[in-house]
């Protein structure tokens, strides 16, 4: 290596640094316009009362958060998107990884069958939210006439195993899906569950294919279970994804709008029993245009995000295992 | 004796856990799809037959002439070259641009470089609904609302696929790059004739994504959007229920279409993109 005079090495560095900037000012004008400007005007549009519909705009401070904190409409909105976490991110997990378990295994039809488990993800979830909007009709969609077949079905097993004892033990109600406020979370975390699954159970896959095979055999020798070998070697060792999944899942489930909109035609579900989060920024900003309260709905939604994922990676600190 | 008939038991239990396998995750499959064949089957459906009150699969007559009528109903002309015109462009333009700013991360030694990559980076955290009015705002500063500009614009860089690009680039051995420059290639040069070549599974993954995330994109589009002359497919189609109402066969025959050109280039090309998602994982 040839030693250059410190002059030279600077003058080079500098050529390389302009040239660098080079490349980079396509990104830096559109990040800079779209990402890094907005994230700081949101902060400063948050303490005013800021409307699209007049020209003046006024300094209230910390006023907009107080009232969102003091809105029960908020209240709602906050509790409905938690309990769409809370239903959707396990689920799609769990679901993705036993898939991608049961595919790992030496079988046949392996690539038709990955296929039709990750199709769903790469839909429109506009289009697909518009054939559950018809799957879950009440008189005429599929799933209350494969439910009351299934009751059916079920009622005369029973019938006929008990001798006539216990007739109609499953009394089918025809729920109305769309219309009980009971039902509405629950009917959107079926249609993410069953959208995103696919996308988990392809990461697991590639996941499990990093793990040696010799340590399953190696465990078969000592005598372990496929039920044994499963929680103490596939489950450790596949961690990390785990991780990264469940990280990527409760980001994109905290965001939930797009689903409610198509399903309910527009409006946050019965009695508000579909508002989230971003649905009542959405609602504030585009349909009463009071901006400034929007930005900082918005940015409790970022403070609510940022503290769920510092609260993964503490927890993750002593779970995860990264192998060496 | 004793050896043949633990064999056999051995056997049969094999068989079982196999069917067993294979059962449920045949059912599993069907489960899935199943969204899909009640679509389609429903989309060609008569209107008299759409409100059975008994599951009935298939059609007496397929009536093929509602996708006629459902694309007549709405201008889905216009949404569909919207939709391509826009998701075509921005994967462009965003493919060349990431691949410059990734090309800068992966191989120049510059001045606050990995300031700048951890600032990059930092925008992936903040959920885009916190840049949306300010964006929103801009766009009518800038006259765009309701026009091409701000549906592609904001969307001609991401930082995720830059990354993506970077961790592809730094996997090329570092003396390919030292030896092409003993040997007089430019610094741009190299990342045109070697780099680019070289990284053209990630560039797919990275076109892939971008395409099917504009194809599919809906809040923005809703906001920046005033009339059907700019509309795409899926805002389109919000508008379309509110104009057939519970035709739902219409409705079915309009999803059909407007998710088949990302069906059809998700089975083309399988395997890049399952390759492309495990790799996003991987690397995450």
């Amino acid at each position: 290596m040839i030693r250059l005079p410190l002059e030279m090495k600077t003058k080079k560095y500098w050529k390389e640094t302009a040239e660098a900037y080079l490349y980079l000012l396509p990104a830096f004008v559109i990040l800079g316009m779209f990402s890094f400007y907005p994230v700081v005007k949101s902060i400063y549009m948050s303490f005013f009362d800021w409307s699209l519909l007049r020209e003046a705009q006024y300094f209230i401070g910390l006023e907009n958060y107080e009232r969102i904190l003091n809105d029960s409409v908020f209240r709602t909105a906050i509790t409905n998107t938690l309990r769409y976490v809370i239903g959707y991110v396990p689920i799609s997990i769990s679901l993705g990884l036993i898939v991608a378990v049961l595919l790992n295994s030496k079988i046949r039809f392996r690539g038709p069958l990955r296929v039709a488990y990750f199709l769903p993800w790469v839909t429109s979830s506009v289009a697909i939210s518009m054939v559950w909007r018809w799957i879950y009709n009440q008189h005429y969609g599929l799933l209350n006439m494969m439910l009351s077949g299934l009751a059916n079905v079920v009622n005369t097993i029973v019938e006929f195993v008990t001798f006539g004892h216990f007739a109609e033990v499953w009394q089918f109600a025809n729920p109305n899906w769309l219309m009980e406020p009971k039902w509405t979370i629950i009917n959107i975390v079926i249609i993410s569950v069953w959208q995103s699954m696919g996308y988990n159970m392809i990461i697991f896959l590639a996941g499990l294919q990093n793990i040696p095979h010799e340590l399953y055999e190696a465990a078969q020798v000592d005598g372990a279970s496929p039920w044994q070998s499963f929680w103490k070697i596939t489950l450790p060792l596949i961690s990390p994804t785990t991780f990264f999944i469940s990280i990527i899942s409760i980001i994109g489930a905290f965001k939930l709008f797009t689903e409610i909109y198509v399903l309910y035609t527009g409006r946050p579900g019965p009695v508000n029993s579909g508002m989230t989060i971003v649905y009542y920024v959405y609602r504030n900003a585009f349909e009463r245009y009071r901006m400034g309260y929007a930005s900082a709905a918005a940015y409790i939604l970022f403070a609510i995000i940022f503290i769920f994922t510092l609260i993964q990676m503490r927890a993750s600190k002593s779970r995860v295992h990264y192998g060496s | 004796m004793l050896a043949e008939h633990q064999m056999w038991q051995y056997r049969l239990r094999k068989t079982l856990t196999r069917g067993l396998l294979y059962g449920v995750l045949i059912a599993g499959a069907a489960l899935m799809m199943l969204p899909f064949i009640w679509m389609i089957t429903s989309s060609i459906k008569a209107p008299d037959e759409m409100t059975l009150r008994t599951l009935q699969w298939l059609p007496k007559v397929p009536q093929w002439q509602n996708y006629k009528i459902a694309w007549e109903a709405a201008p889905f002309d216009i949404y569909f070259k919207n939709s391509f015109l826009i998701a075509i462009t921005v994967m462009f333009i965003e493919v060349i641009f990431s691949s410059l700013a990734a090309y800068a991360f992966a191989k120049f030694r510059f001045f606050g470089k990995n300031v700048l990559f951890l600032l990059f980076l930092g925008t992936m955290m903040i959920p885009g609904e916190v840049m949306l009015i300010p964006n929103y705002i801009t766009m009518v500063n800038f006259g765009w609302v309701d026009t091409y500009y701000a549906l592609i614009v904001p969307w001609t860089i991401s930082v995720f696929s830059i990354f993506l690009l970077r961790q592809f680039f730094l996997s090329i051995p570092h003396e390919l790059f030292e030896a092409a420059v003993l040997d007089g290639c430019g610094k741009f040069e190299y990342l045109i004739k070697v780099m680019l070549p070289l990284s053209k599974p990630a560039l797919v993954t990275v076109m892939l994504f971008k395409f099917i995330g504009s194809w599919n994109s809906f809040l923005w589009v809703l906001i920046m959007t005033n009339t059907p002359a700019m509309r795409t497919i899926p805002v389109g189609l919000t508008y379309f229920v509110s104009d057939v109402g519970s035709y739902y066969n219409y409705l079915m025959a309009a999803s059909t279409f407007a998710m088949a050109p990302i069906l059809i280039l998700f089975l083309l090309l399988q395997k890049q993109f399952i390759q492309g998602i495990a790799r996003t994982g991987l690397k995450g």
